[in-house]
């Protein structure tokens, strides 16, 4: 079985990378609902792992891989925990909205 | 068929469901466009020969993390539009902001030459190539993601529950 990079050079990856990656970057700073950044942080990860999968395998490496596995299991935890912090923000002040967490300004 | 056909049907796919993500009002509609965009996601992994990554990917994503999200805005109900947007002065700065990112990101590649695989190996993505990596080289940092995760998820619970006066 052959791969895919046998026919897309790997420009494409970084480009499809760097796409997906600016698109979350314009969710995180373009919506206010706590949880859809966590959404769109998650979509920036996503793309860094599928650039380091596309080089692993162009690479013929596996440690790229291990990598990502490792992204991955540093993407759960931190879900969790932020998920939790949002359900606690959300029963003391009863929103999600960034905009209205301003508590800590001086 | 053209075999580079599969990339872009999925890339562009990926990408317009990650617009979705930004871009839908109700939270509930994000989150599935943000599933289906993760499987696209896998379905590159699938491309890449990575099978171990592709099943991970579809158990933690798919599986865990997607639980969690659905979860959590069905338990806050935020299924009615109540969020207060941008003005749009931000909106378009944010994309500016965002695409200069882009444009940034993309032109550094632009010097180099397109390059075809230099490696003939198939087999890197293997559950037995990455187990070796994984139980060999990688031993010490695969036992501390367990105490990483053991730690979220004590901190998870402490954080959830309520607190006991």
């Amino acid at each position: 079985m052959n791969s895919i990079l046998q026919y897309i050079p790997l420009n494409y990856y970084v480009a499809l990378a760097a796409i997906i990656f600016a698109i979350g970057v314009m969710g995180v700073l373009f919506r206010r609902n706590a949880i859809i950044i966590f959404m769109c942080i998650e979509l920036m990860l996503n793309a860094v792992n599928m650039l380091l999968t596309a080089f692993s395998t162009f690479h013929g490496d596996e440690s790229g891989q291990v990598m990502v596995f490792f992204i991955m299991a540093v993407a759960a935890a931190e879900v969790a925990v932020g998920l939790a912090i949002l359900v606690m923000i959300y029963n003391n002040i009863r929103t999600v909205d960034v905009d209205e967490l301003n508590k800590l300004q001086g | 068929m053209n075999p580079s056909l599969p990339f872009f049907v999925l890339a562009s796919l990926s990408v317009f469901s990650a617009l979705m993500v930004v871009l839908s009002r109700k939270p509930v509609h994000s989150v599935l466009y943000l599933i289906f965009c993760f499987f696209t996601i896998g379905g590159h992994y699938l491309l890449l020969n990575a099978q171990f990554l592709f099943a991970v990917h579809i158990i933690v994503y798919a599986g865990a993390i997607m639980v969690l999200f659905l979860f959590t805005l069905m338990f806050i109900n935020m299924n009615k539009e109540l969020e207060p947007h941008k003005t749009n002065l931000i909106k378009v700065a944010a994309t500016v902001a965002a695409g200069c990112l882009l444009i940034v990101m993309v032109g550094v590649t632009k010097g180099a030459e397109s390059l075809a695989a230099n490696s003939t190996r198939t087999d890197v993505g293997t559950v037995a190539n990455l187990g070796k990596a994984l139980y060999g080289q990688y031993l010490l940092p695969f036992e501390l993601i367990s105490i990483l995760l053991l730690a979220a998820m004590v901190g998870a619970v402490l954080l959830g529950k309520k607190s006991v006066e």
